[in-house]
């Protein structure tokens, strides 16, 4: 299956109530297979196409009120639209899934695949101090369990999860195996896990209100700080990274999503040639690895960050390697995807010579 | 006997000494309380005056995004197909930024209320010029009177969204007069019976006053409220299918 179609079968597989959406390349297929599959027949799912961006992010801030399960897909032009009703979604502390089938930019840049929204999904991205949880999928195997994992660490944390794919996982075609079908959680279960704060109308309690909104400026910062608490305790629990080859390694590669496969190829190649590589797949971009890259600082010569940007991720390398050892990049632009070959040139050039 | 919505909080409401909002929020409080449909009712609260609508009607509420709240509306409702969802908004967040919302939500037909307060100004940011500010009308950002030329017409946004077909109920107020504010309740009560009917979108607007803004007295500005207003701005039922 393709990579967006798998997104559409596991979120009516994993019981999500309510998908809202705006038609957007390369990431319309969600919709489009959603709408052709029709789960409002068989698990009362509601599949609605929205009259924008704005207005499906929105739609989703509503659903998540209810303590339901809803998600939004869409590309990076519309995930810029979409920045309002994210923020207002942390502020409110809501949780729901947010997939951004990245392409190339600024403006309407390209429609070919990218990476270059990676600040704007791991540090904010709207206004405010707040984070979402980020998730990375190399495969289309990981869009499906991202899905299941995203609506998982959401509630947990009552906090929006974004999957960050690219052009090329959404519409590369694999094989998966998807999740058996989870009943959608009946009112009784909203009850029991969002019973404390969602709208499911007044009845013998206070009355909840989902806003985002505090006039008196030291009682927003206690709020403030209570986000912050949440965010140390993600980044605390909730980091996931990938190494491959790294224990021999004299250089490692780090890289996520499609660029972290074609760097396994690299890693391939450079061992053919004697020069011993390894990989660092960050799987949470928020929580990013900082300990397992910084950990490895003692036994490498250096890193190369590889992004489908200008570089971005780069930074964050940087941050965890804290000027202990060499930190470079290489990255390729507005849609055009790196071969493995000129990245291990890339690597030759930068640190061997 | 005449007494208080048992609906209606103790909280001091923050509204101006004249303004509409206050009677507007009694009478909704007193249609959910009539119709006994507290623990179903949700309401969507915009940005500006009646943000804080959630402070005084004691049922579940969502607070929107300046604009969005036909849209956050649409997803609890449609998540909620048995609940009594509502929106209440005002001329800048209705009909100027949300103007999009608004027409999607009517056009799709979605069984919700909207109660539409239109004053023809912005009041929370301080009077500026809403999409219904009248031609002439000083305003903090028309400060020499609305001109056509350089800031456009009066918008009657209420008989666009009745040209729509997920409209079913498309009617205008006010709340000035207790023979008005009558009529204005069971215009309400009418809309949310529509959703208890399933019919689609109902939708209430309520001409009045923003005494502050318009920098006139409660009575004054009532006063030029049927002078002005409701010359532009008729009263009556423009849709009832």
């Amino acid at each position: 299956m393709k990579g967006n179609e798998v997104i559409a079968e596991t979120a009516i597989r994993c019981g999500c109530d309510g998908y809202f959406g705006y038609p957007i390349t390369p990431q319309s297929e969600v919709m489009e297979t959603l709408m052709l599959r029709k789960p409002w027949e068989e698990t009362g799912m509601v599949v609605l196409q929205a009259e924008s961006e704005l207005a499906a992010i929105n739609m989703v801030y509503g659903g998540a009120s209810c303590g339901k399960k809803v998600m939004t897909s869409s590309s990076s032009p519309g995930i810029s639209l979409k920045q309002e009703g994210i923020t207002y979604i942390a502020g409110a502390e809501l949780p729901c899934l947010v997939v951004d089938v990245m392409r190339g930019g600024p403006g309407l840049g390209t429609i070919q695949p990218s990476q270059s929204d990676y600040f704007q999904a791991t540090k904010g991205g709207g206004h405010g101090d707040y984070h979402l949880i980020v998730l990375a999928p190399a495969s289309v195997q990981e869009m499906s369990d991202f899905v299941v994992l995203g609506f998982e660490l959401a509630f947990k944390y009552r906090n929006p999860a974004m999957i960050l794919a690219d052009g090329v996982i959404g519409q590369m075609m694999e094989k998966v195996v998807l999740p058996d079908y989870t009943p959608r959680w009946t009112d009784e279960e909203i009850e029991k896990i969002s019973g404390s704060w969602a709208l499911t109308g007044k009845k013998k309690r206070e009355r909840h209100v989902i806003t985002s909104l505090e006039l008196e400026a030291h009682r927003q910062e206690v709020f403030n700080e209570k986000l912050q608490r949440k965010y140390r305790e993600i980044e605390a629990n909730e980091v996931r990274y990938e190494a491959l080859y790294c224990e021999d390694a004299d250089y490692i590669l780090v890289a996520y999503g499609s660029t972290a496969r074609i760097c396994q190829k690299s890693i391939q190649l450079a061992r053919e040639a004697g020069i011993k590589v390894g990989l660092l797949r960050p799987i949470t971009l928020y929580p990013f690895p900082y300990q397992p890259i910084a950990g490895l600082c003692s036994q490498v010569k250096g890193f190369m960050s590889v992004e489908m940007s200008a570089g971005q991720m780069v930074e964050d390398v940087r941050l965890a390697v804290d000027g202990k050892v060499k930190v470079d990049f290489y990255g390729r632009m507005g849609g055009v995807v790196p071969t493995p070959e000129e990245i291990v040139e890339a690597l030759k050039t930068k640190f061997m010579i | 006997m005449l007494k208080k919505s048992s609906l209606l909080t103790d909280n001091i409401m923050h509204y101006c000494p004249g303004c509409t909002h206050g009677v507007v929020h009694k009478l909704i409080a007193e249609v959910i309380e009539e119709l006994n449909i507290q623990d179903q009712a949700i309401g969507v609260s915009p940005v500006g005056c009646s943000v804080f609508a959630y402070n005084y009607i004691d049922i579940d509420w969502a607070e929107a995004a300046h604009g969005r709240a036909p849209a956050v509306a649409t997803a609890i409702s449609r998540l909620h197909p048995e609940k009594y969802v509502f929106t209440y908004q005002g001329d800048g967040d209705l009909a100027s930024i949300g103007c999009a919302e608004i027409m999607h939500a009517c056009n799709r037909g979605e069984n919700i209320v909207v109660v539409f307060i239109n004053n023809a100004i912005y009041g929370m940011t301080g009077g500026q010029m809403a999409p219904t500010t009248l031609l002439g009308q000083v305003t903090a950002t028309t400060p020499y009177g609305r001109d056509a030329k350089l800031n456009g017409f009066p918008m009657k946004i209420t008989e666009l969204l009745a040209q729509l077909d997920g409209t079913c109920y498309v009617t205008r107020q006010s709340a000035d007069t207790p023979g008005a504010v009558r009529k204005t309740k069971n215009a309400i009560r009418k809309a949310f019976q529509n959703t208890r009917l399933q019919k689609g979108l109902s939708f209430v607007e309520v001409v009045g006053t923003c005494n502050s803004g318009w920098k006139m007295s409660p009575v004054d500005a009532n006063k030029w409220m049927h002078e002005h207003m409701f010359a532009k701005y008729p009263l009556g039922d423009i849709k009832d299918i």
